[in-house]
């Protein structure tokens, strides 16, 4: 239920959001879940058959219960907004998510920040996945090109015996600015984790991203994933870690970063660590230009270069 | 359509392409065979322009046309294209937009046909990503139906049988005679002495040089009975004979 008195707030963020490249009507839908924060103000938040979600406003943000109750499955994807219009702003959103057993739910995250110039986005997470749940986030990005913006979110998230849990943060349009990732994951038994991150650095970003999986469980499987573009003097640092702690348990760490120009640094660190003999996990890591061959193929099919480079790149980030 | 005249490459001293002088003609398969290791793909790659080196020596007109000075792209919007003896593999690019990308926006009914000209099911590869998850056989196909989606005037196609499994092959060989009958020149870069005889002229080449031209069966026989055993692989010998 939208409040009046916040109409045109949420008017404005949906504005905000369609010029970034989102659908408008995702927010605007009745019929879909969804949550819109605007600095501190909970300007929408309605669930649907099985979801709960609660909110309190706090002094720099919000504290957000989002819960799917035992063996709901979530038919339409739930749509989160959270969004600083203004140059500057502090917004800290508190996440608790419990997704009981047997449920099934989409969540796509959408971040607004068109004119920042001096912003902090922080969100701190604590997630539960029950037995046999299934928990899809995909959380998108929309910046600004001053590059004012310093992105922090930190997720700790338990997956419970056959549970799943798949994550995409995609940070791929207008300035990165500062990002600061770290998600941290616990595997039970059978237990699947997916970890992906997507991120464009231009300008003078700079990109640290820190995945960790833990799989404790028997036949627990995880991917921690990292796709990072650089340009111009933005700077980058992705650890993917992963540890085989049980028997069974299978994880591999991917990490490819491109870097284009003189000026970007690019810096992985691949840490696999196995501590039960019946465990395995892997690891690549790839950093380097853009590869010569790619681009001269696609220059084959008549494309310019530029345009062949930005094909690649679209590819490695889609 | 496409003359090299006195083609050189010398890499430390050393004449990769050694005076090379070549013509393929409208609508013609030419097989270009040789050895591994005599100049054939640095042939066929001076020609796209693609790769780290530049003719020391020669020229290469295309259509009249001297395009030593052009671009890739250039030479690509000529009506040249290259399928690689290994092409590469791009992340996140579909079957689909790799295609419709080389066909210059071609239309989904056309990707799908090119697909099925090579032998894929569009159902099951459209969506799929032109990237390691294909095998060696499918990859080589999928970029035999790219450059078909080009209908270039010249497509030069760098060894496309090695490294395929038994089963692509047959698809391969009846790709490349489609594409000469849509209107394509081939440059058939081989040292399959059995895949050169779809070419309609085979050149021999040694050591950088081209030293025997004829009909296709003719001159592949002639290889596998005077190169077969040769040692002047890359060697510049004064005769052949």
């Amino acid at each position: 239920m939208i409040n009046h008195s916040v109409e045109q707030e949420y008017q404005d963020i949906v504005e905000a959001y369609e010029k970034s490249g989102g659908d408008r009507h995702a927010l605007l839908d009745e019929n879909v879940a969804r949550l819109v924060i605007h600095e501190n103000r909970v300007l929408g938040a309605d669930g649907a058959e099985g979801l709960l979600i609660e909110t309190r406003e706090t002094q720099n943000g919000a504290d957000i219960s989002l819960v799917v109750e035992e063996g709901k499955k979530i038919k339409q994807p739930v749509h989160l907004c959270f969004g600083v219009l203004p140059e500057e702003g502090l917004q800290e959103i508190i996440l608790k998510v419990n997704a009981r057993d047997n449920s099934e739910v989409r969540v796509v995250a959408h971040c607004i920040f068109p004119n920042a110039v001096k912003v902090i986005h922080k969100m701190d997470a604590d997630i539960e996945i029950g037995r046999n749940a299934r928990f899809h986030y995909t959380e998108t990005h929309y910046h600004g090109e001053y590059g004012g913006i310093e992105v922090i979110p930190k997720a700790k998230i338990v997956v419970n015996e056959g549970g799943m849990w798949v994550s995409t943060l995609a940070l791929t349009q207008g300035v990165v600015g500062k990002l600061d990732y770290d998600f941290e994951v616990f595997c039970q038994e059978k237990a699947v984790a997916e970890l992906v991150i997507k991120a464009y650095g231009k300008k003078e970003d700079y990109i640290k991203v820190w995945e960790r999986i833990h799989l404790n469980g028997a036949g627990s499987r995880g991917l921690a994933r990292a796709r990072i573009v650089l340009t111009d003097k933005a700077r980058a640092e992705v650890q993917g870690e992963t540890y085989g702690n049980a028997p069974q348990a299978r994880g591999h760490v991917d990490c490819v970063e491109l870097v284009s120009g003189e000026q970007a640094v690019a810096r992985a660190i691949p840490i696999v660590e196995v501590t039960d003999g019946k465990a395995k996990v892997t690891h690549e890591a790839a950093i380097g230009s853009i590869d010569r061959r790619q681009v001269e193929t696609l220059m084959a099919r008549g494309l310019e270069e530029d345009e062949a480079v930005d094909v690649i790149v679209k590819g490695i980030l889609r | 359509m496409l003359v090299i005249e006195d083609l050189q490459l010398k890499l430390n001293g050393r004449a990769i392409i050694d005076g090379l002088n070549l013509r393929v003609g409208q609508g013609e398969i030419y097989g270009l065979l040789g050895e591994n290791g005599t100049g054939k793909t640095t042939v066929a790659y001076l020609v796209m322009g693609v790769g780290d080196n530049k003719p020391t020596g020669g020229k290469i007109f295309f259509e009249g046309q001297d395009i030593g000075p052009l671009s890739v792209s250039q030479r690509a919007r000529l009506g040249i294209s290259l399928a690689w003896q290994e092409p590469a593999r791009i992340e996140g690019l579909s079957v689909r937009d790799y295609l419709r990308l080389s066909g210059r926006d071609a239309d989904l009914e056309a990707v799908k046909h090119y697909l099925w000209m090579v032998g894929l099911e569009p159902g099951q590869y459209l969506d799929r990503d032109v990237d390691e998850t294909l095998s060696g056989g499918e990859r080589k196909r999928i970029e035999l139906a790219a450059v078909l989606a080009m209908r270039p005037k010249l497509a030069i196609l760098d060894e496309p049988d090695s490294g395929i499994d038994i089963i692509s092959l047959p698809f391969i060989l009846e790709g490349i005679s489609e594409m000469n009958k849509q209107g394509s020149s081939v440059l058939l870069v081989t040292h399959n002495e059995k895949v050169v005889e779809l070419a309609h002229r085979v050149s021999v080449m040694c050591a950088g040089k081209i030293i025997q031209t004829g009909p296709a069966v003719a001159t592949s026989l002639w290889f596998k009975e005077k190169c077969k055993k040769c040692p002047h692989v890359n060697e510049p010998e004064e005769e052949h004979s």
